[in-house]
């Protein structure tokens, strides 16, 4: 992430300007032109607020107040098909958490889920990176082959993997590939061991392209004399990788890994339609558990309570590799 | 001098046959399925051990004809459009105008204003769609293009762009815009804007994508098929009896054909988008 604090400073007022100004009034001792400026900053105070406002108000319609109301709703019992039944349930919703066996296996696959897309599909991006990172011609086709399924619908690429993943070796286009080299047939949706592994595989399929366009403008902006002063000193390309790349490299991939662990723990469309969550909540996450204790049961206030920890730990997490990133 | 030569060539083969191996074998499943939504359904799954499966022997378009005749494709794209339109107006209009006030304009709450935006750009929305969703039903918006698009019209993530993009915009020429009368919004929209218009167009895709791929949203908000979009359509149209797997490929296909054709010719900004957003730090 870009430093804020940075931008911020770049954007303050310049103390000479405001300086000069001031010393000008106070030299001139002109009213006139004390009223001018008066006036500017006026004119100035208006227009910012005029031209907020439409982003004021539908910012606090359509975020502030959510949540807000996402916390507020955690504290009551909510029963969405009889609206009138809320009533102020205190902490109770938490407590249930507490001992909510499905929401420590929602929690538990989205980590797990997690864990494993977030170094594979870094480094799969990494790999394409550096596979298109010259500019030889031609280089814009295999860029394109690459972010594909990145354009393409999340929605569209689980549908057609639901059917590349057919278990049987004479419909689904991967365990014919498989069986040629001897392996499988995989029920790669239907057995809870690796259910949540075929989601995986697709997501860093699908994802990678954006973390590689990432990796490339990470890699532009490492000067071309650092490779040439390491090939003079005899550095084969593992060192060149190792010694140069990777330092180079050192913040974009600190902002690769944020965004992809941020997107990991959202993880909703894949199991929707692949799984439906299944087999066996292999692949309930938590934002699968939200949608379906909030509107497949209609517990609006148990599901605003998941929500609210679900947007915790999100922050936190963050928040931590913000302040990760920031160092240097 | 001629072994060096040589090893020039060599890069340049490994290039080239490195990136057609990898490259074709990373897109096999969306070659596979524009292949087969040219397919007739009894070819699809017959010669999926061979490498012809790749290739349809028996070219048709009936799956397309089918596609069309079973979905409402106007009604559909309609839906889509106009859900992108919204927001887009909201984006590219008042979320500008915002980022414009924030970088150049002195107004109480600015600091505020502005510390929000960053904080809410990394909000997981997931967390906030049971709240939104009862203000919808309260607002009698749901199942409706109100209750669809107005609540992505700001998107604090473009106002950030805009902001930092017109933070580069000399105070020089501002000034001289004021010097000659001009007033601020006008100032903005007569001189800023015309400058900006890598920006716009970077939003514009960002947006235009995400939105035409969106799902969780429209599927929580929508029923029935009055208001649905793109992305719900090809969902129901999976389940929905018969299930002839060359029309899903063909539903697949013209799904996802816009988003290419709009990646292939607006690369350069999409690109900016992704890219400039982590690396100029």
């Amino acid at each position: 992430m870009k430093p804020i604090t940075e931008t911020n400073d770049k954007h303050s007022f310049s103390p000479c300007g405001r300086l000069s100004s001031e010393s000008l009034l106070r030299k001139t001792g002109q009213k006139k032109l004390k009223r001018e400026i008066g006036m500017k900053t006026n004119k100035s105070s208006i227009a910012g607020i005029t031209m907020s406002a439409p982003v004021i108000i539908m910012l606090t319609a359509f975020l502030i107040i959510p949540i807000m109301g996402t916390i507020y709703f955690s504290f009551f019992k909510y029963q969405v098909m009889r609206p009138d039944a809320k009533t102020f349930n205190g902490i109770n919703n938490y407590l249930k958490l507490l001992t909510d066996e499905n929401f420590y296996i929602a929690l538990k696959n989205t980590v797990y889920f997690s864990i494993l897309v977030v170094p594979f599909q870094c480094t799969l991006a990494l790999v394409l990176a550096l596979l298109v990172r010259s500019k030889m011609k031609g280089v814009a086709i295999f860029r394109t082959m690459y972010f594909s399924p990145q354009v393409t619908s999340m929605v569209v690429i689980a549908i057609l993997w639901v059917i590349l993943y057919n278990s049987n070796a004479n419909t689904g286009l991967i365990n014919a590939a498989l069986s040629r080299i001897g392996l499988g047939p995989f029920d790669f949706l239907n057995n809870p061991k690796i259910a949540m592994n075929s989601i995986v595989f697709m997501s860093a399929w699908q994802g990678a392209g954006y973390q590689m366009m990432i990796f490339l403008a990470g890699l532009n902006a490492i000067p071309s004399e650092q490779y040439e002063a390491a090939s003079v000193d005899g550095a084969n390309p593992v060192d060149q990788f190792l010694y140069v790349t990777l330092p180079g490299l050192k913040n974009t991939i600190k902002y690769v890994l944020m965004i992809t662990i941020i997107q990991a723990m959202k993880l909703f469309t894949q199991p929707y339609i692949m799984t439906k969550g299944g087999p066996q909540n292999k692949t309930k996450t938590m934002v699968y558990y939200i949608y379906e204790q909030g509107f497949q049961k209609g517990n609006f206030g148990y599901a605003c309570c998941i929500a609210a920890i679900f947007f915790f730990i999100v922050v936190i997490l963050s928040l931590v590799v913000k302040k990760l990133t920031r160092t240097k | 001098m001629k072994s060096q030569k040589n090893n020039r060539m060599l890069a340049r083969f490994m290039f080239y046959a490195g990136n057609a191996l990898v490259g074709l074998i990373f897109v096999s499943p969306l070659l596979w399925m524009i292949a087969a939504s040219f397919k007739p359904e009894i070819e699809i799954f017959a010669n999926i051990n061979s490498i012809t499966t790749f290739i349809p022997l028996h070219f048709t378009l009936g799956n397309y004809a089918e596609v069309f005749s079973r979905l409402n494709i106007p009604q559909i794209l309609g839906n889509t459009f106009g859900y992108i339109f919204i927001v887009l107006l909201g984006d590219l209009f008042f979320g500008s105008m915002c980022g414009y006030a924030l970088a150049k304009l002195k107004f109480k709450g600015r600091g505020l204003l502005l510390t929000l935006v960053i904080a809410l750009m990394s909000m997981p929305v997931e967390a906030i769609l049971l709240p939104l969703y009862i203000e919808m039903a309260h607002l009698g918006w749901v199942n409706t293009m109100a209750g669809l698009a107005l609540p992505f019209m700001i998107n604090c993530f473009s106002i950030y762009m805009f902001y930092s993009y017109f933070l580069d915009i000399p105070d020089a020429l501002i000034e001289a815009a004021a010097i000659d009368g001009c007033g601020h919004i006008r100032t903005y929209f007569q001189i800023v804007m015309p400058l900006a218009k890598t920006v716009f167009a970077t939003v514009f895709i960002l947006d235009f994508v995400a939105r035409w791929n969106d799902f969780m949203w429209p599927f929580l908000i929508t029923t029935g098929e009055a208001k649905r979009t793109v992305q719900l359509a090809v969902q129901a149209f999976f389940g929905t009896q018969p299930i002839h797997y060359g029309a899903i490929m063909a539903a697949l296909t013209l799904a996802s054909l816009p988003m290419l054709l709009i990646y292939i010719f607006m690369q350069k900004y999409y690109v900016e988008g992704i890219a400039g957003t982590g690396i100029k730090g």
